[in-house]
């Protein structure tokens, strides 16, 4: 039988896995994918969540997947967002490495 | 009744200076003339005022704030007011006229007119003010024009100096009768005199708060009648025209002081020890003018140390409690002293302004109206009998004989001090050889200004009288102090008299020389030290607060703190996005910490 439990460990690997990825590739598109990674980390969880709440219906919880619903909307609003900023930055710059997108430095 | 009187006597001279300053500065005869005219229509009103009682005159209200602090505009007429302002437009009438001989050829005639009646216009108010208010604007009103008319000449450096100089002095005594003023409201919640003298009573319990009002205005006096120590002033303001001299600097505005003092008598005379700094400060300025006075070679400033001594004896019988014999003494010294200084500006304009003493000589001869008259002026400064200045004079000295002896000895060595070096400028500047070529060519002084110096001297002689001066104001009764008084005041007379002819006749120079003398007991050098030194120890604090406190503390410490910080602040802005976003999320695990778990 799989618990709640177990859902929440799988999506807190994803969300380590994400995390990591953001934080420690060099790679523009790399780190993209990882947060979108994080994103779905948490709706796993909340699906999750809607599944094992059940209300005296007998029916689970809606609100949750709702709110999936909307994180996956702006998810993909926001994949769109960030993936033209890095086209546009490789146009200008010819690369999508961390290292070399710095100028923010002191 | 109520009589409009008041309002013209105090109006007139100010609507001439207006008039003269507005339409006819070019014209300088013309402005002469209007401000003459001005002050014989004070003076006819005056006399006026003066034959009538209980004379009252319209007031309003000038400044109303509430209930707390009420200034009229209003008019004292008792007898004290009443005389001084036949003194003063009197004075000022004779005055007026003489000017228009003395100033005849002056380039800036239509301003000394003006200047003139707007003095008049604040002498008269200082007279006849019933608040401490309006005293005080008025009394600052004289001491601009003084001021105006000490720098006459304001080409020369000297005269724009002096000005300077009597205007900043008297202004530091005038700083002490302000606050003076204040605590006298303070105390009694009114500035009218009437209104607050009764009220000084209920202050009996606080003699600390009563010495210290009441000698904060003796501060005003001692600026304005040039007391020791700030008598400084007077005898630079000589650098004045003559007349200036002799109405301002001394018949009436340096006397102001005197009366101010006898006005408000109510506040000095509710303590005892404001009333002895007042009689020992008269009587220390009195001994030390006729000390300088006697080794001083200028005509004018000799005067004006005599001016400072006369000063000092009414300040001492203020401080005696006497305000009769005070005004007494003010009364007959208005009209000697005028007279001696209008005697000196004859001879000063018949020398082609020639001051130096040692430059005269002879001059009996050449000016006779103005020998005799100022002989009887002279007469009357060192307590001849029986002309003015031995009648109150010696009411002054027997009062001190009754209260004070110390006082009274200084007071007697004054006197001989007083002979001594009036004798000495008679015997220097009338007798002997004439010494120098301007003294052998000059001739009598145009009736124009021969004339006050008569009408003047009729009344320096007999304005001591008692059946001339009673009508005027109360003349002191002295006490059954037999003769011994006038015996001694007369035998001081003499010794001074007999010394300063015996040293002085037929001499060409100065036979004795005293340096400290000489140099005014170095008076002038000390504050000059005094002053120089203050204003480097300021300048010394400014320029360390300056300089550490204003440029490193809060200039260089502002800009050098904003750097540190920002300095600081950069070393977290590496420029690595994965940093920002670490950082960022630790930001949030914060909030969300601190809002949820907390």
């Amino acid at each position: 039988m799989i618990t709640l439990g177990d859902y929440l460990i799988v999506s807190g690997i994803l969300f380590t896995i994400g995390f990591a990825g953001v934080m420690l590739r060099r790679n523009l598109i790399i780190i993209l994918m990882s947060l979108e990674l994080m994103l779905n980390a948490a709706n796993l969880s909340l699906v999750a969540f809607s599944r094992f709440r059940v209300g005296p219906t007998g029916l689970p919880d809606y609100n949750a997947q709702v709110f999936v619903f909307f994180i996956i909307t702006v998810a993909a609003a926001e994949v769109a967002v960030g993936l033209a900023i890095l086209v546009a930055l490789y146009r200008a710059r010819q690369t999508t490495d961390l290292n070399d997108i710095s100028s923010l430095k002191f | 009744m109520n009589s409009i009187l008041p309002w013209i006597i105090l109006l007139t001279p100010l609507a001439s200076a207006v008039v003269i300053v507005l339409f006819t500065l070019r014209w300088k005869t013309v402005s002469g003339f209007i401000s003459i005219a001005a002050v014989l229509v004070s003076f006819t009103c005056s006399c006026l005022i003066f034959t009538q009682s209980g004379l009252t005159a319209a007031e309003f209200t000038w400044i109303d704030i509430g209930s707390v602090f009420k200034v009229p505009f209003g008019f004292t007429l008792d007898q004290l007011s009443k005389t001084m302002l036949l003194v003063v437009s009197g004075v000022g009438a004779t005055i007026h006229i003489y000017s228009l001989g003395y100033m005849r050829n002056d380039e800036g005639k239509s301003r000394y007119f003006a200047a003139l009646s707007l003095f008049m216009f604040a002498m008269l108010g200082i007279v006849l003010a019933n608040n401490f208010i309006m005293l005080f604007i008025f009394w600052e009103l004289v001491g601009f024009t003084s001021y105006v008319l000490i720098g006459h000449w304001l080409n020369r450096d000297a005269a724009a100096d002096a000005a300077n100089k009597a205007f900043i002095t008297t202004r530091i005594g005038d700083f002490g009768f302000m606050i003076g003023i204040l605590m006298v409201w303070m105390a009694t919640g009114s500035i009218v005199f009437a209104e607050s003298a009764p009220k000084m009573a209920i202050f009996a319990s606080h003699p600390g708060f009563v010495t210290i009002a009441a000698l904060l205005i003796f501060c005003g006096a001692v600026g304005k009648s040039a007391q020791f120590p700030l008598h400084v002033w007077l005898p630079d303001a000589m650098e004045g025209p003559t007349p200036i001299s002799a109405l301002i600097h001394a018949a009436t505005m340096v006397a102001a002081g005197v009366y101010m003092l006898v006005r408000v008598a109510f506040v000095i005379q509710a303590s005892q020890s404001a009333l002895l700094v007042v009689a020992w400060i008269g009587t220390i300025t009195a001994a030390m003018a006729a000390l300088i006075a006697t080794q001083q070679n200028d005509i004018k400033r000799i005067l004006a140390y005599s001016t400072l001594s006369q000063l000092g004896y009414m300040m001492m019988a203020v401080g005696l409690a006497s305000n009769d014999a005070a005004m007494f003494h003010l009364f007959t010294h208005a009209f000697f002293k005028a007279l001696l200084f209008l005697g000196a500006g004859s001879i000063i304009v018949m020398l082609h302004h020639e001051q130096n003493i040692w430059k005269m000589g002879g001059l009996s001869r050449k000016l006779p109206i103005t020998f005799v008259t100022f002989a009887v002026g002279a007469l009357a400064l060192i307590g001849c009998p029986p002309f003015s200045g031995f009648f109150s004079k010696d009411a002054i000295l027997a009062l001190a004989y009754e209260h004070n002896a110390p006082i009274f000895i200084v007071g007697l060595f004054t006197a001989f001090l007083t002979a001594f070096y009036v004798v000495r400028l008679l015997v220097i500047v009338f007798f002997g050889d004439t010494r120098s070529e301007v003294a052998r060519q000059s001739r009598e002084s145009p009736l124009v200004m021969t004339g006050p110096l008569i009408v003047l001297a009729i009344l320096a002689a007999l304005g001591g009288f008692g059946f001339f001066a009673r009508n005027f104001l109360t003349v002191p009764v002295e006490k059954e102090t037999g003769f011994l008084v006038p015996v001694l005041a007369f035998g001081a007379l003499i010794v001074g008299s007999g010394l300063a002819i015996a040293i002085y006749r037929n001499r060409a120079n100065e036979p004795i020389e005293i340096e400290v003398l000489r140099h005014k007991f170095y008076f002038d050098e000390f504050y000059a030290w005094l002053i120089k030194w203050t204003q480097e120890l300021l300048a010394h604090v400014s320029a360390f607060f300056d300089r550490w406190i204003i440029d490193t503390v809060a200039v260089d410490g502002s800009s050098r703190g904003t750097w540190g910080v920002g300095a600081l602040l950069r070393l977290i802005q590496v420029g690595n996005l994965q940093t920002y976003a670490f950082l960022f999320g630790l930001g949030v695990v914060a909030v969300i910490y601190f809002a949820v778990f907390r």
